[in-house]
């Protein structure tokens, strides 16, 4: 059974049943690693994506339900040679102890900025509320939100 | 003389990296081991291998832990050799590649692997020079060497690229070539961004959990309802017809499946876990008497730190207990593997802290020749100790084993990792001292009960793998051990470095482990050191006594009192602070191990009587950590240990109940959330005329005592058990 999906701008035909989470898709099918399992329950954040511009926990979002979405992963924003402004900023401020979290980090604050291009520091602790970090590295992904913010105002 | 690597404890992978060094490195000497590893490993091409494209190969034993280790043990050799950072590529912990150096833990990477390296590359060049001084016939103190080219005075040169086949690195290392002064360095000593985070926050392949092999199929493991338990019967017809299987894996009562997919062998898995029957272990202890219970276990009873001096029969005797649950590592991602076996021989894919003492684990388990087992190190998600990671390899191992030829990639699922990784252990604290009529602590008696704080792997008998355990020809898990006074185990930070005139500290070291337990961050020092400054908070109390003021009058070590002091008017301390009832402050102390940091954090809480919530607001630490290298690196090292504490203090708690673990997803094993952590301020005191001390297990135990301190300031009242969860805060406040 193939599914198709549309992932980064481009139309991606999987070979997997409609009821496959749509993280292990990512991961396996299509070789994009940024989405992380962290707990399959919608609890940590890891697995983040965009889906139509909203964050989305790829752990518990089927394939059936993503017909004609435009799903974009942490690849979609930017590359080691062309950053995205976000990770960018999570470079310049070092803003990763293993990194595990940081793919979810980044997707929710993609979704923020999106909304709402400049949050306060409680409004961006508040949007990463469900993203969870076991290295105690809040403060510099704070800091690094925050500084994307501010120099995707100046472009 | 030692080693003087003046920066052994770098920025833990939080800001650019810097490491200098303070003084002259040790040489060999006559009859003395080779300085750091070079003396288990001590040819000079295990370390370091020039390629003919001018290039450097250079292996270490230690590993990636997210602490920035590659990168700065990248500098040291490319320093040395006088190539650019670019040209240097590191392999890291494989057995079959690098020099064996244990375990990566304790902040000791730069002293073992950055001296052999630094020894060896430094070596290497002046091979590579004595080379190139017969080729351009001059003599080698008049070459110069810049980004890998050689050149003499007269104009000619020749690149390490053209000396690549003719230098003869396979030779053992005499560490008699003296490395580069600190004044000389241009790599070392500069803030380099790391190497692996461009890769993370772009979706690079990063992790183990990013492995893909040719013809790689997918584990999932099923485990007892609790431990100890046995795999009774499986009817494995269900599971078999489930789309994708490939086999059922059965060793005794280890319970695995292997399918194409990976969402099939989740699902799998289900069918598994449902088509299990197993003879159930032992019950675990009744979480409500758990300190009772372990305190009546059979124990090793140590004393130490005993000082004696007549004590004053008119003195007042105050007393008071403490005590610390369970804590789990909790990474975020679950532990991964990816095993593969061909023509008997295995390779593993792991995140072990250790490839070498995981591959004796799975030799000795498994029956296989050392030379037959390979084990490669690949990132995992931080482990902060002994966590899932060694025993998932073991598990891709089994799996591995009866799909011969196909790599099995196996991540374990939440509930695994949870339920199964060896936790920091529950520990219960008494204390005991006397207040003479001055107010001056006279007399000071300290009792603590607690479980070993690692069973890594390499025992010295049986195997310490969770599946070994649970197989058909099982091997039993090996005996428990404490590291030595004065770093310690369970008993670390238990002698207090105030200067009581007349103390005892009795270190009751728990035999069984009724759940199971292994290194966590600080290991025991987080719980001793909440237990030994909430007293002193007290003691302060009842001598009607300013907290600071208290523990500067009883402490003379100058550092000591300078972070203290230091911590103090960083926060604005003033003496007699009046609660309104809901705001706090308190301060915590402590030196890590009694050898290393010394860090003072005063903490701001606020109680929400009504909730029982207890939010931590602000923290300012200050910290003596010797010479201050890189002061962003040593600052947030300090500040994530302070927010790793805060959650450890606020939620954190494994729970049970008799049939088994409890805690076994995010919502039963609640951690600190964005919009919680506490801004945190730090000042360091620079002691350029110091040895660095390390710095990343600092702050957790004058974290805790700080908020247990402000908490009892806001409220009047004192919580001596951990956590400070909203029930807890609720009937402490009833
Ligand atoms: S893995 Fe999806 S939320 Fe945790
Ligand atoms: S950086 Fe490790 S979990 Fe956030």
């Amino acid at each position: 059974m193939a599914v198709s999906l549309k992932v980064n701008g481009a139309i991606r035909s999987v070979p997997a049943e409609p009821d496959t989470p749509l993280l292990y898709v990512l991961r396996n099918d299509l070789e994009l690693n940024a989405a992380k399992f962290g707990c399959g329950a919608a609890q940590c954040g890891a697995c983040t994506v965009l889906v139509n511009g909203q964050p989305v926990r790829s752990c518990v979002t089927s394939i059936d339900q993503l017909n004609g979405a435009e799903i974009t992963t942490l690849e979609g924003l930017g590359t080691i040679d062309k950053p995205h402004a976000l990770q960018r900023a999570f470079i310049g401020e070092q803003a990763a102890q293993c990194g595990y979290c940081i793919n979810g980090m980044i997707m929710a604050a993609k979704a923020l900025l999106d909304a709402k291009p400049h949050p306060s520091e409680a409004e961006v602790r508040e949007a990463l509320a469900g993203n969870l970090c076991r290295c105690g590295t809040h403060g510099r992904i704070i800091r690094a939100v925050l500084h994307a913010a501010s120099e995707m105002g100046r472009t | 003389m030692n080693a003087s690597l003046s920066r052994r404890d770098f920025a833990k992978g939080l800001g650019g990296i810097v490491l200098a060094f303070s003084l002259d490195p040790a040489l060999a000497q006559p009859g003395k081991p080779l300085p750091g590893s070079l003396a288990t490993n001590k040819m000079l091409d295990a370390w370091i291998r020039i390629n003919a494209d001018g290039t450097a190969t250079v292996f270490t034993g230690k590993v990636e832990l997210g602490q920035g280790i590659l990168t700065a043990l990248a500098q040291i050799a490319a320093e040395e050799l006088d190539l650019p950072l670019s040209r240097v590529a590191m392999i890291s912990g494989d057995t079959g590649r690098t020099p064996n150096e244990g375990v990566t833990s304790g902040s000791q990477s730069i002293e073992y692997s950055g001296t052999a390296l630094r020894l060896a590359a430094a070596e290497a060049r002046a091979l590579l020079l004595e080379l190139a001084a017969a080729k351009l016939q001059v003599d080698a103190s008049q070459l110069r060497v810049t980004d890998g080219i050689i050149s003499a005075a007269n104009g000619r040169s020749i690149a390490y690229a053209e000396l690549a086949a003719a230098v003869d690195l396979h030779r053992e290392a005499t560490a008699n070539v003296k490395p580069k002064p600190a004044g000389a360095h241009k790599v070392v000593g500069l803030p380099v961004e790391r190497f692996d985070i461009p890769g993370k926050v772009t979706g690079k392949a990063a992790y183990v959990q990013d492995l893909r092999l040719p013809g790689m199929v997918h584990g999932r493991v099923v485990r007892p309802p609790r431990y100890g338990s046995t795999l009774a019967s499986v009817d494995e017809t269900k599971v078999r017809a489930i789309p994708g299987v490939i086999a059922v894996v059965r060793d005794g009562s280890f319970l695995g499946v292997i399918a194409e997919r990976e969402e099939q062998a989740v699902k799998a898995r289900i069918a598994l876990t449902e088509a299990a029957r197993w003879t159930l272990g032992p019950e675990l202890p009744d979480p409500a008497h758990i300190f009772e219970h372990l305190k009546a276990l059979p124990a090793k009873v140590e004393v130490i730190g005993t000082k004696q001096s007549p004590v004053d029969a008119s003195a007042r005797v105050i007393e008071a207990s403490y005590t610390k649950p369970y804590m789990a590592h909790a990474s975020i991602g679950p532990s991964a593997a990816v095993a593969q076996f061909n023509d008997g021989k295995l390779t593993v894919w792991t995140h072990s802290q250790g490839v070498f003492p995981l591959r004796a684990e799975i030799v000795k388990t498994l029956k296989l020749q050392a030379g037959d087992v390979r084990c490669v190190h690949h990132e995992g998600s931080g482990c902060y100790g002994h966590n899932g990671a060694d025993d998932v390899g073991l598990d891709a191992a089994l799996l591995a084993r009866a799909v011969p030829g196909k790599p099995v990639r196996l991540q374990w699922m939440r509930d695994d990792e949870f339920a199964w990784e060896p936790y920091g252990p529950a520990m219960a604290m008494q204390a005991k001292a006397s207040l003479n009529g001055e107010g001056r602590i006279v007399d000071w008696n300290y009792e603590l009960w607690s479980n070993t704080h690692s069973t890594r792997p390499q025992s010295t008998t049986g195997a310490n793998v969770l599946a070994a355990w649970y197989l058909a020809e099982p091997q039993q898990m090996g005996p428990p051990t404490s590291p030595p006074q004065p770093a310690g185990g369970g008993d670390r930070n238990a002698i207090p470095l105030y200067d009581f005139p007349s103390q005892r500290v009795v270190h009751h070291f728990i035999q069984d482990m009724p759940l199971r337990v292994s290194a966590l961050r600080t290991l025991g020092a987080y719980a001793n050191v909440f237990a030994l400054e909430s007293f002193m908070d007290e003691l302060a109390l009842a001598a009607g006594a300013d907290p600071v003021a208290f523990r500067l009058a009883h402490l003379k070590d100058p550092r000591g009192r300078a972070a203290i002091e230091k911590a103090a008017q960083l926060a604005g301390w003033t003496p007699d602070q009046k609660s309104d009832g809901a705001h706090g402050r308190g301060i915590g102390f402590a030196k890590y191990k009694n050898l290393a940091c010394y860090v003072a954090v005063v903490a701001d809480v606020e109680v929400d009587r009504a909730s029982g919530r207890v939010s931590v607001l602000r923290a300012f630490a200050a910290a003596d950590a010797g010479l201050v290298i890189n002061p962003d690196g040593l600052t947030n090292q300090l500040e994530g240990g302070i927010i790793q504490s805060t959650s450890w203090t606020l939620h954190e708690e494994v729970k049970f109940d008799r049939q088994g673990i409890l805690s076994r997803d995010w919502s039963n094993y609640p951690i600190l959330t964005m919009p919680e952590v506490p801004k945190v301020e730090v000042a360091l005191i620079n002691r350029p005329d110091e040895r660095a001390l390390g710095s990343g297990e600092a702050s957790q135990g004058p974290m805790v005592a700080a908020i247990a301190n402000a908490f009892a300031n806001a409220t009047g009242r004192r919580i001596r058990d951990l956590p400070f969860h909203p029930a807890r805060v609720k009937a402490t406040l009833a």
